[in-house]
C-alpha cells in the first residue's frame, strides 16, 4: 500500500498521545482487495481527518501480528486465488473477528469477505468452504455471473448505489436482516431482492465501485459507532453536514442511478 | 476458389452500404468454407505470429508488423482493428488474389484473448506473443485467472514459440505448462520494476516481489527522455522513440522479443532499432496533436496500471491537464478502478477540466486525495473548448478512457489535423 498511504502510520501508538485517534483496519488488503477496496478505506480516513478526528491506518495480511486497538474494520473482495491464500490464516483469526462482531466493532465487509465472514461457501463441484460463521449467510456457488450497477433501498441509508460482480449467491438466515432490498441489479442472489446483510454493526455487502465513496451514509454509520465505542461520543447529521461538504458525492450518485446495468 | 469470390463481392457490398467495416463479408466466407483461414495462412512462407494481452496489443501489433518490414518482409495484418476471426477473415479477402493466395511472407495478427481461443484451434499460430492479463478486463470474464487461462490456452496452441512477460507472473506462469515450444521472456531491469507496478505489486510492495525471474532475451533496462536502453541478447543499445510514454517503451521490448525468435539468426539488428525508432503510435491509442501552437497529448487510461503509468511517465508540471472519464460499454461500465489509483502527483498543478459520462465520480475521486480542480462539465466538446480557452499558453494533456478519446478526437478536428479513423 506504501503508494498510496499517505496517512498516519503509527501502529500501536495505543493510548499514549491519541486522544482522538481512530484505529482503521484493512483486512487481508494484499489479497482481497481487487475492486478498488482501498477506497473505503481512504473515505474513512478522510471523513475522520474533515471531522477532526486522528485516523491511524492498519492492514493485516495472513501472519502479520494482528493490531492491538482496531475501531472499524474493512474487508473487500478477492479472486478465488486471493480468497484460497488467505482462507487459512482466517479460519485461525475467527474466533477474534467473531467475539470482535459480537463486541459491536463497526465493520465493512464487500464480496469475498463477505461471502467468509458467513457460514460456508458451497462451490459447483459440491466442495464446502468453511467461513468463520460471524453473520448467519451461506453462499453457493452458481454458473452465472452477476456483473453490473446495483441500486438498493435501505431503511437505515436510503439509497444504496454500487456496481456488483460475483459468482457466490448469498442467502440470509434469520439472524440477519438485508442491508436493502434491490431495485436494480441481483444484489445477493436471483432468488430474492435483498442486497446484502447487516448484524450488530456489520455491513455485508456485494457492492464496490467503491462502495463508501458514493455511499457517506455507511461510512458515517461506521465512524459514528467507533466514535460511540471509543469516546462516548455522538455523530450527528448537524456535524456531518458542517464539516463535510458531500455535493459532488451527490452528483456523483444521480449520474449512477441513470446508467445502464 | 468460389469462397474468396462470393467473399470480395460480399465486401464490395457491404463498403458500398456505407458498413466500412469487416466482419459480414468474413460472416459470409466463413459460413461457406470453414477451412479457408486456415489454407491461406497455412500457405504463408513464415508462417503466422499471433499478439494477445489486455493492454498494449494494437500498438505492439504494429510494431512487430514494421519491425519485420524492416527486414524486407511484406507482412499481412488484421489492420482494420477489427481483432476477430471474421475480422480476420475480411482482412485476408481484402488482399488475396481469386485463387485465394496471400501475397505475403508472413502475418501478425492482433487477436482478443477471448477470440483468440477460437482462432488457435482453426489456425494453429507458429509463434504467440503474450503480453499481459491487466484488471480492466475483469467486467467482462469476471476474473482475471480467467483470462490468464485464456492465453495459455494460446500458449498450448502455438506450435514453434512463445514470447512471455517475465514481470506479469500469470503470463510468466504460463511457461510451466507448455512443452516443446520454444520459450522466450522479455522483462525489465531490477531498477525498472518499480516504475511499472502491477496490479498485485500495488499491495505487495517490492519486499514480495519475485527473486528468481527467468533470463530474458529482450530486457529494457531504462527510461532515456523520448527513448530507451534495451538489452537485447548480450548487447546494450539505445534508441530514440516515436511513440511516446513508459509504457509504449516497455511494449518496444515485447515486440523485439518476439521478431527476434521469429527470425532466429538471420536478424539484422542495426534495421531492427532503425524500424523501431520510427515507429508510431497506434490510432487512438495515445497522441500528440498540435492545438493553437501548443502540444496537446491524449493519454489513454484504461486501468489503474495504465493511469498510474500515465500519470508517473509524464510530469505535471508546466501542463494544463484535463481528465474525461466514460463507462460506455468499451470503457467497461465499473468505476471501482479509480480507487486503485493515485492521484497525489496531480495535487500541486492541479486539474484544469473533469469531463465524461462519469465526470462527477472522477471529481469525487480527486477531492478524497485532495487535488484541487477548476471545474466539472460532463459535457465532453464544452469541457475540451473551456479547457482549450482556459490556458493557450500551456501545453495540454488529456488523460481520457476509449470512448472519450474518441468523441474528443472528433471535436479536435476543429482545432486541428486529426488522422482520419480507419
Ligand atoms: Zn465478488
Amino acid at each position: 500500500m506504501s503508494a498510496q498511504n499517505s496517512a498516519a502510520q503509527n501502529p500501536d501508538a495505543g493510548g499514549q498521545s491519541g486522544d482522538r485517534q481512530v484505529h482503521i483496519l484493512q483486512l487481508y488488503p494484499r489479497d482481497m482487495n481487487i475492486y478498488g477496496d482501498f477506497g473505503n478505506a481512504l473515505v474513512v480516513q478522510r471523513r475522520l481527518e474533515w471531522l477532526g478526528y486522528e485516523p491511524v491506518m492498519h492492514t493485516y495480511d495472513p501472519g502479520d501480528e494482528f493490531p492491538k486497538q482496531v475501531d472499524i474494520v474493512i474487508g473487500g473482495g478477492g479472486q478465488d486465488s486471493g480468497q484460497d491464500k488467505i482462507h487459512a490464516d482466517l479460519l485461525q483469526q475467527g474466533e477474534r473477528l467473531r467475539s470482535m462482531v459480537e463486541d459491536e466493532v463497526p465493520m465493512l465487509m464487500i464480496c469475498g469477505l463477505y461471502q467468509l465472514f458467513g457460514h460456508c461457501f458451497e462451490t459447483r463441484e459440491g466442495q464446502r468452504i468453511e467461513g468463520i460463521g460471524a453473520i448467519d449467510v451461506t453462499t453457493r456457488g452458481t454458473d452465472s455471473r452477476l456483473i453490473g450497477n446495483v441500486v438498493a433501498r435501505s431503511e437505515e441509508f436510503g439509497e444504496i448505489i454500487g456496481y456488483e460482480n460475483h459468482s457466490g449467491q448469498t442467502y440470509l438466515g434469520s439472524g440477519v436482516l438485508p442491508l436493502g432490498t434491490v431495485i436494480k441489479g441481483e444484489g445477493n442472489n436471483e432468488q430474492d431482492d435483498h442486497e446484502g446483510a447487516r448484524y450488530k454493526n456489520v455491513v455485508g455487502s456485494y457492492l464496490h465501485g467503491s462502495m463508501l465513496p458514493k455511499n457517506p451514509a455507511v461510512a458515517d454509520f461506521l465512524i459514528s459507532n467507533a466514535l460511540q465505542r471509543r469516546f462516548g461520543e455522538e455523530l450527528s447529521a448537524e456535524t456531518v453536514a458542517e464539516r463535510i461538504d458531500d455535493t459532488l458525492t451527490d452528483q456523483a450518485r444521480t449520474t449512477a442511478v441513470k446508467r445502464p446495468r | 476458389m468460389l469462397s474468396v469470390l462470393i467473399g470480395k463481392v460480399a465486401r464490395g457490398v457491404s463498403r458500398i452500404r456505407g458498413g466500412g467495416g469487416s466482419a459480414f463479408p468474413g460472416l459470409v466466407v466463413e459460413k461457406l468454407d470453414k477451412n479457408f483461414l486456415a489454407r491461406t495462412l497455412k500457405r504463408l512462407p513464415r508462417g503466422v505470429i499471433v499478439v494477445s494481452g489486455t493492454n498494449g496489443k494494437t500498438t505492439t501489433t504494429k510494431m512487430v508488423v514494421e519491425l519485420l518490414e524492416g527486414q524486407g518482409l511484406k507482412v499481412f495484418t488484421n489492420r482494420s482493428g477489427s481483432n476477430f476471426t471474421r475480422g480476420v477473415v475480411a482482412s485476408i479477402l481484402g488482399e488475396v488474389n481469386l485463387t485465394g493466395r496471400l501475397d505475403a511472407d508472413i502475418a501478425v495478427l492482433e487477436l482478443d484473448e477471448a477470440h483468440a481461443v477460437h482462432f488457435v484451434k482453426a489456425v494453429r499460430p507458429n509463434y504467440s506473443l503474450l503480453l499481459n492479463v491487466m484488471r480492466d478486463q475483469l467486467d467482462r470474464f469476471g476474473e482475471i485467472d480467467t483470462t490468464a487461462a485464456l492465453l495459455r490456452t494460446i500458449a498450448q496452441h502455438t506450435a514453434d514459440g512463445v514470447t512471455l512477460n517475465r514481470e506479469d507472473a500469470r503470463v510468466r506462469a504460463i511457461a510451466d505448462s507448455l512443452e516443446g515450444q520454444e520459450v522466450s521472456f522479455f522483462g525489465l531491469s531490477e531498477q525498472l520494476r518499480s516504475h511499472f507496478p502491477s496490479d498485485d505489486d500495488l499491495h505487495r510492495g517490492a519486499a514480495n516481489q519475485a527473486t528468481d525471474l527467468p533470463e530474458a532475451g529482450v530486457v529494457l533496462e531504462e527510461l532515456t527522455e523520448g527513448g530507451g536502453t534495451y538489452r537485447i541478447g548480450g548487447e546494450q543499445v539505445s534508441t530514440q522513440l516515436t511513440v511516446n510514454g513508459a509504457y509504449n517503451t516497455f511494449n518496444s521490448a515485447a515486440a523485439l522479443a518476439v521478431v527476434r525468435q521469429a527470425l532466429g539468426e538471420s536478424v539484422d539488428q542495426v534495421a531492427l532499432i532503425d524500424a523501431l525508432s520510427r515507429v508510431s503510435p497506434a490510432f487512438g491509442r495515445g497522441e500528440s496533436l498540435e492545438v493553437n501552437g501548443q502540444p496537446l497529448d491524449l493519454v489513454l487510461v484504461k486501468n489503474p496500471s495504465g493511469f498510474r503509468l500515465g500519470l508517473s511517465s509524464f510530469s505535471a508540471e508546466g501542463v494544463s491537464t484535463m481528465i474525461a472519464i466514460n463507462d460506455n460499454y468499451a470503457d467497461g461500465r465499473d468505476m471501482s478502478w479509480l480507487w486503485d489509483v493515485s492521484f497525489e502527483s496531480l495535487r500541486a498543478q492541479g486539474v484544469k477540466r473533469v469531463t465524461g459520462v462519469r465526470a462527477y465520480d472522477m471529481a469525487l475521486r480527486l477531492k478524497y486525495d485532495a487535488v484541487p480542480f477548476d471545474a466539472v462539465e460532463p459535457d465532453l466538446k464544452k469541457a475540451l473548448d473551456e479547457f482549450i480557452a482556459a490556458e493557450p499558453e500551456r501545453p495540454k494533456r488529456v488523460f481520457c478512457t476509449y470512448t472519450a478519446m474518441l468523441a474528443l478526437r472528433k471535436h479536435l478536428s476543429e482545432y486541428t489535423e486529426v488522422e482520419a479513423f480507419a
